[in-house]
């Protein structure tokens, strides 16, 4: 009655197929995840690489009576439709200042026109059959090439593709996330200090947690609402500025400010606390002197990873404004900016083809920001991680 | 190799390569069920089985005594190979059931555990019914099919148990609902439910009260006119009620394996003496 | 700014009277010390005592009246509400230093205001719940009382009015009045959200069963933080890719098979963000598969049963609530989800179940209707209100009832641990 080894393992075959189909299935699963990144990031690189570059050409400039009126006589008839409007822009500026160049003709390397960039790096391009013709022979005579592109740093955004820039953006972003980390750390910190060590375990701190943990998962678009309704209507807050955006950004990040500072003070262990109770502090002493000095990496961490989740947040920024057209770099709390990944919203909604590149770059810009931020709470973890 | 016979009062008994027992039970079974021989067995570079020599009888109860951390569990966990589940785990020498060695690469762990059951040391039913508790997995082995037949089995191995008068008009609640001794012999129930050889018992009533226990132990007793029964135990008294031979470890060594009866009462080793009559462990 | 100005010089005179405070408050409890008086506190915390009893009254008097100010629109002059909080602050001096005494305990007071503090801070959460709430609530009854509420959730034609018609050229339809129908809307959240959830539960879910069931250590501790990548990747991100990437290649696919999709279609969004809630399910759902106690591993393995099927009929059904929670909370965040659709979904309300359509979401139309240049009060920008109170009550219910779950769940394995 009773089976041999042999009986049971031919029973077992059809079952070993299965389970071994559900581990390659489940393999698949998680291949197909990271695949997914794979191509993503290859996506984006291959898009957004040559946003690092941009086109320049060499013309003679002719600062002449008529270039200070009309900028557009300064260089050559052919030559118009490919330098820079931007760059042209400047030329009466440039002689008003410098009296001296009037009359002078210099060869000079300029900013090309987007269309022209988009052409020698192989893309669609609007350039008529001459001017094509035109580029190409210059690119013969090593006077048209792709260079590192300072003004994509350098400069805000601009409707021309070659001038747009995201130093304006940064600038926001640096801006609204100093204002989301002087709010959003200090009272994080201190909500997370006062639901571990100090409150009564009754039904006002039930209510708290609770609700610490639904804001954490509302959707981020509601936040704008509230900006929107009560940071710019109720309290005249001003539009479009890092105030707001900052604001908003802080009451997103304050649940995970508070989720990793409970984290980290849960780890700091009793034995700690009970022996600086012992030598006569007080709680809030020993909350000062002993547990916060042992939390802090932990706090840092779980701050950098708020601060990282918030720098890519882009909806509830859309509600307070902070997708206006800023041409000038930001210098100012109160007054419109934007940040980059609304940046990146604006260029993506472009049609002119040369902004997929910018947008590209910039989202490039982004990931290398977020990665570092990520990977130094990573660092900080590794370093100052602490088995009790 | 090194056969050599014990000597009454030594410390060691050298375990000759046939692995017997030094006196025979009279009373016990005496064909093969396992055979062990030469068993190492190491947790990355800590050795914890050292060269392990034992016949196992079937339709036996034998004991596994011994201080903690002294092997007794990894030993019974390597017959029915449940180290495999732990990575840095390594071992050689034979381990033979059947004729086969179990650890061979064409042996089917998943075969050998139908064969080899075990009952562990906490209770551990699954999140279902007790109904479906048992009869899980004699379904999934083809067991039993029809309704009928189901229940039938289900019946008995709550009989078999000694379960069945007490759990007989709540089947379909959650095994969790039981109590702690109830849970175990609703897992023994359910180990014996797929008519495995040999049962293995890690410690099964370490986490129970005594009257459960008691319960347990006359259990092992029945069930052994069925099945090998091999248990891990930390009371003595218990090995010595319930075992037929009882092998005391100690480091990861047998130091003495012996007819129940006269291990505790004349060891033929000092360390086993020592450690019986309390004066370590 | 006046009020900027003001405010500088509050603080500065604010910063020069808690240095004050300080200085006298730690002089005369070093005097008092120093006479051999036993003292119950250091002078530090007498000091700090002092600095707190100045600065504390006058920050809240004059946030009081500023919130008045604001509130109730009343016209108190800056300069005078300048002029009283320094005179709290000069009597919160005086009282400061009259309270530095032997017998008082200076440190005990600290810490009732530090732990006042503290618990303030902790309030703010709940303000920030509760100012969500009313801010939504307040415009979405102000929407609600232009437009008819039933109309608003059974109706079917999202066509919020004449300006929207003119600038598509349809003027002729101008007379029309706007319809706020917000069913379509649902439709097509809905729709996209299923999408996600069909790519991110199983994909989610079996790449959790492969870490924590299969994979050796080492893949574990590759894999997990790769996998979390992608939900660091700012949604704005995904919401480009999906747009400039996903959309032709699916229009590209259904082209070669004879369908016809559209650029915005659902499946682009709905696709990219279950990609971008992947690891979110696989992260609790690897979770909850880990605290599933080995022993139920062990007792199933012991009974002769493969892998795949402890998996199937044991570790996954015990699993279940957790897994079914974590669900919830993904599909909670794709109801929510805006970037990703305000760039790749459609702007046209459109009812249907083909995904390959252009459909529009509800968190679409809030940015639309409040990134136009509509006056604040219009019915098309209130109606923004309106959808994001029926959103924020979706949400928070599939949050609650989640959080329900999952602390059944853990509970009921404490218990089990024994």
């Amino acid at each position: 009655m009773r089976q041999s080894f042999d009986d049971i393992s031919a029973q077992l075959r059809a079952r070993h197929r299965k389970s071994a189909r559900l581990k390659w299935t489940s393999m698949g699963a998680l291949g197909l995840a990271v695949l997914f990144l794979v191509l993503f990031f290859a996506d984006m690189t291959i898009k957004g690489l040559p946003a690092f570059q941009q086109a320049q050409i060499q013309v003679e400039v002719d600062y002449s009576e008529q270039a200070s009126q009309l900028p557009l006589a300064a260089v050559n008839e052919d030559m118009r439709r490919l330098v820079s409007r931007g760059y042209l822009r400047l030329i009466p500026g440039r002689m008003q200042n410098n009296p001296e160049l009037l009359g002078t003709t210099t060869t000079e390397w300029v900013l090309a026109d987007g269309q022209v960039d988009q052409y020698l790096k192989g893309h669609h391009s609007r350039l008529s059959d001459s001017e094509k013709a035109v580029v190409d022979r210059l690119q013969e005579e090593g006077r048209a090439e792709l260079r590192f592109n300072t003004t994509f740093f350098t400069s805000g955004d601009s409707k021309m593709p070659e001038l747009a820039g995201i130093a304006s953006a940064a600038m926001g972003t640096v801006f609204t996330l100093i204002v989301t980390l002087a709010v959003a750390f200090p009272i994080g910190v201190m909500t997370a200090v006062y639901l571990e060590e100090f409150a009564p375990d009754n039904r006002f701190t039930q209510i708290i947690e609770i609700n610490i943990n639904n804001l954490a998962a509302i959707p981020s678009i509601l936040f704008g609402l509230l900006g929107l309704a009560i940071f710019i209507n109720f309290f005249g807050v001003p539009r479009s500025s890092p105030v707001v955006g900052g604001l908003t950004l802080a009451l997103m990040t304050l649940p995970v400010i508070i989720i990793a500072t409970r984290t980290a003070l849960r780890s700091v262990p009793d034995s700690i606390r009970h022996a600086a109770f012992g030598v006569g502090c007080s709680r809030w002493q020993v909350v000062r002197d002993h547990v916060l000095p042992l939390a802090l990496p932990g706090i840092m961490t779980g701050s950098i990873i708020g601060l990282a989740q918030a720098m890519g947040e882009t909806a509830p920024l859309i509600i307070v404004g902070m997708v206006a057209f800023i041409p000038d770099v930001t210098n100012s709390f109160t007054e419109a900016a934007t940040v980059l990944p609304a940046q990146i919203f604006t260029w993506a909604g472009e049609p002119d083809r040369a902004f997929i590149e910018k947008t590209s770059g910039g989202i490039l810009v982004l990931l290398a920001i977020l990665v570092t931020l990520n990977a130094s709470a990573v660092v900080l973890r590794k370093k100052f991680e602490r088995r009790w | 190799m090194n056969i050599k016979v014990a000597q009454r009062g030594e410390n060691v008994m050298k375990q000759d390569e046939l692995g017997q027992p030094v006196t025979r039970n009279e009373d016990a079974n005496h064909e093969l069920s396992i055979r062990v021989r030469d068993l190492d067995l190491w947790y990355g570079s800590f050795q914890a089985l050292k060269s392990i020599n034992m016949d196992l009888y079937q339709k036996n109860v034998t004991a596994l005594i011994g201080p903690s951390g002294c092997g007794k569990s990894t030993f019974l966990r390597c017959l029915n190979r449940m180290n495999d589940l732990i990575p840095s785990v390594s071992l050689t020498g034979l381990i033979e059931m059947d004729g086969r060695d179990v650890n061979e690469s064409k042996m089917d762990e998943v075969a050998l555990r139908r064969r080899v059951g075990m009952v562990f040391q906490k209770p551990n039913p699954f999140p279902k019914s007790i109904y479906d508790n048992i009869v899980y997995a004699p379904r999934m082995h083809d067991l039993v099919s029809r309704k009928a037949d189901q229940d039938e089995l289900v019946e008995k191995a709550l009989r078999d148990a000694g379960l069945w008068e007490e759990v007989k008009d709540k089947l379909q609640q959650p095994g969790t609902s039981l109590s702690g001794g109830q849970q175990q012999r609703l897992c023994i129930a359910r180990a014996i439910a797929v008519q495995p050889d040999v049962i293995l018992m890690d410690e099964p009533t370490s986490a129970l009260d005594p009257i459960s226990t008691a319960t347990i132990e006359d259990l092992m007793d029945k069930l052994k006119q069925q099945f090998t029964i091999i248990t891990v135990t930390h009371n003595m008294q218990q090995a010595a009620r319930v075992a037929d031979y009882t092998a005391f470890f100690h480091l990861g060594e047998v130091v003495e394996y012996n007819d129940t009866k006269t291990m505790f009462s004349n060891p033929y080793t000092k360390k086993a003496e020592d450690y019986i009559t309390g004066r370590y462990g | 700014m006046q009020t900027n100005q003001l405010l500088a010089m509050f603080c500065g005179a604010l910063l020069v009277l808690g240095l004050v405070a300080y200085l006298l408050g730690r002089s005369k409890a070093a005097r008092v010390r120093a006479s051999g008086t036993a003292m119950y506190a250091q002078p530090d915390q007498y000091a700090w005592f002092t600095v707190l009893s100045t600065a504390g009254p006058a920050l809240a008097v004059g946030a009081v009246a500023s919130f008045v100010m604001l509130l109730l629109g009343a016209a108190i002059s800056p300069l005078l509400l300048l002029a009283g909080c320094l005179v709290v602050a000069c009597a919160g001096l005086a009282i400061g230093i009259a309270m530095v005494r032997p017998d008082f305990h200076a440190r005990q007071a600290i810490e009732k205001v530090i732990r006042f503090i503290l618990a303030g801070a902790a309030l703010i959460s709940i303000f920030t719940t509760l100012g969500i709430l009313l801010s939504i609530v307040f415009e979405a009854v102000r929407f609600f009382k232009m437009q008819s509420f039933w109309d608003f959730i059974t109706g079917t034609t999202w066509n919020p009015g004449a300006s929207f018609l003119a600038s598509a050229g349809r003027a002729e339809e101008g007379g029309a009045a706007a319809q706020f129908g917000s069913v379509p809307l649902f439709a097509g959240t809905f729709m996209i959200t299923f999408i996600a959830m069909v790519v991110a539960i199983p994909v989610g879910l079996l790449a959790a069963i492969y870490m924590s069931e299969f994979a050796p250590q080492r893949v574990r501790t590759i894999f997990k933080p790769i996998l979390e990548i992608l939900a660091g990747i700012p949604t704005v991100v995904y919401g480009f890719f999906a747009a400039i990437t996903v959309a032709p290649i699916i229009v590209a696919v259904a082209d070669f098979l004879g369908f016809e999709a559209s650029f915005n279609s659902a499946l682009a969004p709905g696709i990219v963000m279950g990609i971008m809630i992947i690891p979110f399910i696989s992260s609790l759902s690897d979770d909850v598969i880990n605290a599933v106690p080995d022993s139920m591993r062990q007792g199933s393995l012991a009974l002769g049963l493969t892998r795949g099927e402890m998996i199937r009929d044991i570790v996954i059904p015990a699993a279940l609530p957790g897994i079914i929670s974590a669900s919830l909370l993904a599909v909670s965040r794709a109801l929510g989800e805006t970037m990703i659709v305000v760039m790749a979904a459609g702007m046209r309300p459109n009812l249907s179940f083909n995904p390959l359509e252009d459909m529009t979401t509800v968190t679409v139309r809030i940015v639309a209707a409040l990134t136009g240049d509509l006056e604040f009060g219009s019915a098309e920008t209130l109606s923004a209100f309106a959808l994001g109170l029926v959103l924020f009550v979706v949400t928070l219910s599939l949050n609650l009832v989640s959080v329900i779950m999952i602390r059944r769940f853990r509970e009921k394995y404490r218990v089990n641990n024994l």
